[in-house]
């Protein structure tokens, strides 16, 4: 959209949840329209199928990313299309930059030649001698600005553009400051909590404290500033049952819920606990009776013959999302209408939820995109959207912010399922180091478990892709592979926690073959680029970090700092990471460096790249270091962040990131520099310690500390 | 619960509202007088979102009862007009620092006390100023070198009036 003032205005489908997408897709459309960077804006476009991200999905399929046969083509192919026609609004998978990479600059490209086309009619020549630049059409001594054409612009359809060469770009791939920034430093009111509206009220929950219980006493008198107080059943999209207070504030309404009594029927899951759970996935990880995903030469044979077959198994716990904007959503129900304010990675979805509940056809409900104070997954669900609608429905009329409170954030979120990996393989030699590995792991199913609650059909049965993803989609060559995973119902809900199962499966992996290549005596980077000749782009990632880190190949502690390595392939991005640590501290040991190489395909904006990388690697390590909720009696027990802490500033090590200058098409760059963090740091606390960690968060023993 | 007249001054003006005294100064702010600068993460001090300052200390407004600050000068990130806040401001834009930028209000707060303390901070010193903010983004590195620059451009600006 250009105004007659020359201000551009991208349309962006993709929610900014921090991954400064905003600015990336801007970019993309500024690069091929030839306006000025300072004449660009972003807003967020309304629910529209033609921005169905088909990505995604796509890459949810269980090839291989390497396999590239007639059925796999016709498998994405047939994906890809049947995405376009569920027109699903996704942001999330990473994959925005590469959804958009296209069409945002075909986008640019059509309205700049509408622009030229406007233009040439204009001054009465060919369009062949008019040329654009810095938001003007230059025809010989004349120029036009973008501002006086748009008008007969937005009439014109040109036909096919070409789209620029990559050595061409003047803005992809340049440092420019987020578009963001300045207002969010100023703490501007973008975010769903901070929606108000004429006569607003607000409403505090009290949910099921643990796993299905339902309210069986409240006391439901009104009291000063309190407008409401009800009960309110789950709306089927994930919500527990909940007591409700609607009032003048949120803390009017949390006071308010506080002396109500309230007693609760007994869980039907009242014995549940992490231990059982944990115990349950040990013993399915153990059985090679999974779903295989992968399964290339004969493993089993291979290792019961082996002479020397190294072992081991790896655990990590439920984590939480604990975005730092806890969830809300604000909904007024007005005459057969509805409106809901809120950030959310599936505005689609999120439309979908507010109609059913309050049985209106989703043309009456229109969602006003906020900017999400954080994602991570955990805004792809709907259930506080779907009960804020429920509570709506309860004061007609009347706009009603929902806020839950941290704790109720962190105790009704949709975790990252905990897992347990077994590994095993037989070692070869030089030339092949690894002759056979099988991986079989067990954990709940967060991509189908989530399709359920938001009623996706599409991924709500069959193989969860996600489960196994990091075992057998990684780019070594191994003599012969075979990887299951074991799917198992737990009534914990998990989903979507960033780069989902990667974000576990990367540390069995990464950690598993460490272990192999100190039990073969071998340097960890060496004993890794012995099975990466077939893939140059992952073995030129690995040595670029290893070179920028002064990887010592011997594996010596010099002035007390031991270095661990990984890498990892996810979203089609390749990340390796060299973890430097010392002595220290009340965890006995302390990170200080972290050394990223990044292999994203060609950086549309280097400095968001940067900026994911960082951020990415500061999330890995509060998983790796302190990242667990656990569940007893039926609930979970952390409720806050003195329970459930985050790496705080003087904990950051120094963070260095190196990308690989490439043309290739650009893939995600959200979640890939995750997975690698916490096996990086593990390898690095074996060399120096001795003490082999394998279970998340990564604790040393009392003894072990020093 | 009973509700009184409790008076303050807010980013400068004065403004009135009928709490509980025991109400939190974020949810009088947020909700009763319409300044959504300041967050809400934790409600528990844990986490640094919601960072005022009251009479120029920095406080947080989630456990501090409105009642404990009744006609003192309350300063939220929307009332940053001094230079050392534009000069933090200017470097959180410049550094790209935010990301969500849910935290950021309170880092600016936390940034903004800190330089008005200590000119010219070292990490040792950023570090202890803000550990009490969280940012799940992982926006920490940033903020350490756009503290840095702040206090820089500051010194400047000083030397050359
Ligand atoms: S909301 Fe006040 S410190 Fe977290
Ligand atoms: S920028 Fe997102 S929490 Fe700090």
């Amino acid at each position: 959209m250009i105004g007659a003032d020359g201000v551009v205005t991208v349309v962006s489908p993709k929610a900014e949840m921090g991954q400064g997408i905003t600015t990336a897709l801007a970019m993309l459309v500024a690069e091929e329209l030839e306006c000025r960077w300072e004449d660009v804006r972003v807003a967020p476009s309304p629910i529209d199928r033609i921005y169905g991200n088909i990505a995604v999905v796509v890459d949810g399929l269980p090839f291989h990313p390497d396999a590239d046969g007639p059925l796999v083509r016709s498998m994405r192919w047939l994906t890809a299309k049947t995405m376009r026609e569920l027109g699903v609004m996704m942001t999330g998978g990473s994959s925005s930059v590469r959804d958009c990479w296209e069409i945002a600059r075909e986008a640019g490209a059509t309205a700049r030649v509408a622009l030229l086309e406007a233009a040439a009619a204009r001054a009465g020549v060919a369009v062949s001698e008019c040329r654009a630049s810095q938001g003007r059409v230059i025809i010989g001594e004349q120029s036009f600005g973008y501002g006086e054409l748009a008008a007969d612009a937005a009439t014109r359809r040109p036909g096919r553009v070409t789209l620029k060469e990559p050595a061409a770009f003047t803005i992809i791939g340049r440092d420019l400051a987020r578009l963001d920034a300045a207002e969010k430093a100023r703490g501007a009111p973008l975010f769903g909590l901070d929606v108000r509206i004429d006569g607003m009220k607000y409403a505090a929950v009290v949910m099921a404290p643990t796993f299905g219980a339902v309210p069986t006493q409240v006391d439901t008198a009104p009291a000063p500033g309190v407008h409401a107080v009800f009960t309110l059943e789950p709306t089927g999209f994930g919500d527990p049952a909940a007591v409700v207070a609607v009032a003048d504030t949120w803390w009017h309404a949390r006071e308010a819920l506080r002396t109500r009594g309230i007693t609760w029927s007994e869980s039907p899951h009242a014995g549940l606990s992490s231990e059982a759970i944990l115990a349950d996935l040990r013993e399915a990880a153990r059985e090679p009776s999974g779903l295989p995903f992968r399964s290339v030469g004969d493993t089993e044979e291979i290792l019961a013959q082996a002479t020397r077959v190294i072992e081991a198994t790896y655990e990590a716990p439920y984590l939480a999302h604990a975005t730092m904007e806890p969830m809300n959503a604000t909904v007024r129900v007005t005459d057969g209408t509805a409106e809901c304010w809120v950030g959310t990675q599936v505005p689609g979805f999120a439309r979908k939820a507010v109609a059913q509940v309050l049985d209106f056809d989703e043309g009456r409900v229109t969602i006003h995109q906020r900017a999400l104070g954080g994602g991570f997954g955990r805004r792809l669900d709907v259930d506080f959207i779907a009960q804020a609608a429920a509570i709506a429905k309860r004061v007609p009329g009347v706009a009603v912010q929902l806020l839950w409170s941290r704790e109720d954030d962190m105790r009704h979120d949709a975790y990252r399922p905990a897992a347990v990996g077994h590994l095993s393989a037989a070692l070869g030699d030089a030339a092949q180091p690894i002759r056979a590995i099988a991986s079989h792991s067990a954990s709940q199913a967060p991509f189908k478990s989530y399709s359920r609650r938001v009623g996706f059909a599409l991924t709500a049965a069959g193989p969860d892709k996600t489960t196994a993803e990091g075992t057998w989609d990684q780019p070594y060559a191994f003599g012969a592979i075979r990887s299951t995973h074991a799917e198992r119902d737990v009534p914990v809900p998990v989903g979507s926690w960033r780069s989902v199962g990667h974000s576990h499966q990367a540390f069995f992996v990464e950690s598993f073959l460490d272990e192999c290549a100190l039990a073969a005596g071998r340097d960890p980077l060496a004993f890794r680029l012995a099975m990466l000749e077939a893939h140059p782009r992952a073995a030129a990632v690995l040595r670029l970090a290893a070179e920028r880190a002064g990887w010592r190949a011997d594996g010596t502690v010099v002035d007390g700092v031991a270095q661990g390595l990984a890498l990892h392939w996810s979203f089609g991005s390749l990340v390796a990471q060299v973890a430097e640590v010392e002595r220290g501290g009340p965890d006995g040991f302390r990170v200080r460096r972290i050394v990223s190489a990044v292999d994203c395909g060609l950086p549309v904006h280097p400095a968001g790249v940067r900026q994911q990388v960082e951020g990415s690697v500061v999330m890995g390590l509060t998983a790796a270091l302190r990242g667990a909720v656990t569940v007893t009696g039926g609930a979970v027990v952390q409720g806050n962040f003195h329970e459930y802490p985050l790496l705080r500033i003087d904990e950051c090590p120094i963070i260095e990131t190196h990308l690989v200058a490439s043309d290739a098409v650009p893939t995600g760059i959200g979640e890939p520099a995750l997975p690698p963090v916490a096996p990086a740091v593990a390898n690095a606390i074996a060399r120096l310690t001795g003490v082999r960690l394998r279970t998340l968060p990564l604790r040393l023993p009392a003894e072990a500390r020093v | 619960m009973n509700p009184e007249r409790i008076e303050l001054i807010v980013d400068g003006t004065p403004a009135s509202l009928d709490a509980p005294p025991a109400m939190p100064l974020l949810w009088a702010l947020r909700h009763g007088l319409g300044h959504t600068g300041p967050k809400f993460g934790c409600g528990m001090a844990l986490c640094g979102a919601c960072t005022v300052f009251v009479d120029g200390k920095p406080v947080r407004a989630c456990v501090t009862p409105v009642g404990s600050v009744t006609g003192q000068a309350v300063t939220t990130i929307e009332g940053l007009d001094d230079p050392v806040g534009a000069a933090v401001q200017a470097a959180w834009a410049a550094a790209s620092v935010p990301q969500c930028g849910y935290c950021q209000a309170g880092q600016v707060m936390g940034a903004v006390a800190l330089l008005r303390a200590t000119t010219r901070p070292s990490d040792a010193q950023i570090d202890d100023a803000m550990r009490g903010h969280l940012c799940r983004c992982g926006a920490y590195p940033r903020i350490r070198a756009a503290i840095h620059a702040a206090a820089e451009r500051l010194a400047t600006a000083g030397a050359d009036d």
